[in-house]
């Protein structure tokens, strides 16, 4: 079933960024590119989001809060990077306090670049995304049927 | 009057002078604008800004080698945020703050990224 | 007499836009102290000045932030500028005018979106993004960017805007007059709107001066510090003239920013029917002269303090903002002393926090 892929639910952090995407990625939540229409809704909660969209790059301060939002997320999960700080760190790169992009802190599986990343990008990225979480989505099904069908059930052997 | 924002008052002022000048400054009406720092081969400046119906004042500090500085903190309360931040940047440690973040203000990779050391020819500390 | 507990507030949350962490100390529902805790968005740009020569750092110093980023771009080539003696062409300043105006009005709206949103009132929030895109495609039109608009360089503007295009730019913002009114009847009307505002987070006067606030934050209580009297760009010849409210709370300061964005449309107006034909750039050669200026401007957010020092080189010693929010901050450490918790998210959004700028 593509419960998830119909209406999947985003989560937006910002890691360590100008703010620009930011707005960008609230702007394709408000009319004129409004995704709310697709059923994606922006929800404050990590343990109902489906997607989490990054801005910025990550910075000492931030890469713990970065890996617990993920740890946090129940799977099948997307990350998307948003932005070109998000991607590689951008212009920022060589600042003293910034580490990289947010690929240094968890896994990236769609890199919107951009500066700021425009609306249209920001959707086909997660569009891109819903692609992903699809694929990921059958292989937990797959893994956990292959799992039920090989080991016996503990319950059985205990009389 | 209203002040041009070309108007530069930029004036030079010694360690021991900052506190009775925030005195100064909070008698007369001035807000604090703002507090920053440079560094450059091992010397630190420190520019202490206030504002009164658009009067822009500027002090410059030099700090000295033990780069302790008086906090004006007791006299302006919004001071804090802005010498705790210099401390973590550049290292000035300013005796008397009253909301002091101990060096946690920013969690830095580095400590004091901004601090420089003395361009010695005979390799001095 | 309660137990005191310790909620922490962020560094990510549902009515924070971005990452600020504030440790509060309850007693039962009421906030007892309120601790920031920065350093989130702490990238240390500023020490990119020894890398980039002072034309790329403008590049640099326009992220900054997002939402004031046309602001940064010129408060920080107006300070290279007065560095270096230039006199930027009067075409230019009436661009760099309206451009400041426009990047107010989409700030503001952003603002009274999200402060809507923060008050459970999403139909309201997604009108005033709405009425911002229209604002954004104007950006788009004539510079390229929707939010990073690389408009504004030391010496001038990196192009020409044609006067039929701004003449389109002033009919354009006038047509959105009825549909602002609209709304911001709303934020200004609207019982249960001020119901959440009015007597939220009251600030006098003498605190807002004791406590360094800027922009509509300390308008709000009252204190005229709208740098924009100091015969920066073109607001003299405008007609400029401060909005000022004496209440001090949260409605006092959603009136100031409402107030403000027909303001700018008046502005926008006149500044598109007093403008002249000319160049809009003076070439720029050569090192950075030894010396340093200070430059400040009136962003949406309140007054913005650019530092340079030059060496003789093309590279500066050193650039520094100050920006709104960084002297606004100690001010929500106050007010939150004594509010309820569920006020927090609405006292916090009060000054318009942006703290990409506050760390940089």
């Amino acid at each position: 079933m593509t419960y998830l892929t119909k209406s999947p639910w985003i989560l937006h952090y910002d890691g360590s960024s100008c703010n620009g995407c930011d707005i960008e990625v609230l702007a394709s939540l408000t009319p004129v590119y409004d995704i709310e229409r697709f059923g994606i809704i922006n929800t404050g909660d990590p343990k109902q989001a489906d997607i989490l969209l990054i801005t910025g790059s990550v910075n000492a301060q931030s890469i713990s809060v970065v890996k617990q939002l993920y740890d946090q997320m129940p799977g099948p999960k997307v990350v998307i990077a948003v932005g070109i700080c998000a991607c590689t760190g951008g212009v920022f790169r060589h600042c003293y306090n910034v580490l990289g992009g947010v690929d240094k802190a968890i896994p990236v599986d769609v890199y919107v670049p951009g500066c700021a990343a425009r609306p249209e990008a920001i959707i086909d990225g997660v569009v891109k995304g819903l692609a992903i979480l699809a694929e990921k989505e059958k292989a937990e099904k797959e893994g956990k049927g292959k799992a039920a069908t090989a080991a016996p059930p503990a319950a059985e052997a205990k009389p | 009057m209203i002040h041009s924002y070309k108007e530069q008052h930029i004036t030079a002022l010694t360690p021991d002078a900052i506190e009775s000048k925030a005195d100064e400054m909070k008698k007369a009406g001035y807000r604090i604008e703002q507090i920053c720092a440079r560094s450059k081969d091992g010397v630190t400046t420190l520019l202490y800004s206030f504002d009164k119906d658009f009067d822009l004042q500027n002090f410059r500090v030099t700090v000295p080698q033990n780069m302790t500085a008086p906090s004006i903190s007791k006299y302006y309360w919004a001071a804090f945020i802005y010498e705790n931040e210099v401390h973590d940047l550049f290292g000035v440690t300013f005796t008397g703050l009253v909301l002091d973040y101990k060096g946690n203000f920013f969690k830095l990779e580095k400590p004091t990224p901004w601090k420089t050391e003395p361009k010695t020819a005979e390799g001095g500390e | 007499m309660g137990k005191r507990t310790i909620v922490p507030f962020g560094p990510q949350h549902p009515a924070l836009p971005e990452p600020i962490h504030l440790d509060l100390e309850l007693d039962g529902e009421k906030v007892v102290r309120a601790v920031p805790s920065l350093g989130f968005i702490h990238r240390g740009l500023e020490k990119l000045v020894e890398k980039n020569d002072y034309n790329a750092m403008n590049y640099i110093m326009e992220r900054v932030c997002g939402i004031c980023s046309f602001g940064h771009s010129w408060g920080y080539s107006g300070a290279v500028e007065g560095l270096m003696g230039i006199e930027v062409p009067e075409r230019a300043q009436y661009l760099r005018t309206i451009y400041l105006e426009l990047s107010r009005m989409h700030s503001h709206l952003l603002w009274l979106g999200l402060l809507a949103d923060g008050m459970g009132f999403e139909s309201l929030f997604m009108n005033c993004w709405r009425i911002r895109e229209q604002i954004l495609d104007i950006f788009e039109a004539t510079t390229g960017g929707r939010v990073i608009l690389s408009f504004t360089k030391v010496g001038g503007q990196h192009r020409d805007i044609s006067d039929e295009t701004l003449k389109k730019i002033a009919d354009k913002v006038t047509t959105l007059r009825p549909e602002l009114k609209r709304i911001c009847d709303v934020f200004i009307d609207d019982e249960s709107v001020k119901n959440r505002m009015c007597g939220v987070g009251k600030v006098s006067t003498d605190e807002a001066v004791e406590l360094g606030a800027v922009g509509p934050t300390a308008r709000g209580s009252g204190v005229n510090n709208d740098v924009r009297c100091t015969g920066v760009g073109k607001y003299e010849e405008l007609g400029f003239a401060p909005i000022l409210e004496k209440d001090g709370d949260c409605y006092s300061r959603c009136k100031v920013r409402v107030k403000e964005v027909f303001q700018s449309i008046d502005i926008i107006c006149a500044a598109v029917a007093k403008i002249q034909a000319g160049p809009v750039s003076v070439p720029v050669k050569g090192p950075a002269p030894e010396g340093e200026y200070v430059m400040r401007i009136e962003q949406p957010r309140g007054d913005a303090f650019y530092y340079v020092v030059g060496n003789g080189t093309k590279y500066l010693d050193r650039a520094r903002v100050r920006t709104p929010t960084d002297a606004n901050i100690p001010m929500i450490v106050k007010v939150l002393q004594g509010c309820d918790l569920n006020d927090v998210s609405m006292i916090v959004l009060t000054i318009d926090p942006c703290v990409s700028c506050t760390e940089r």
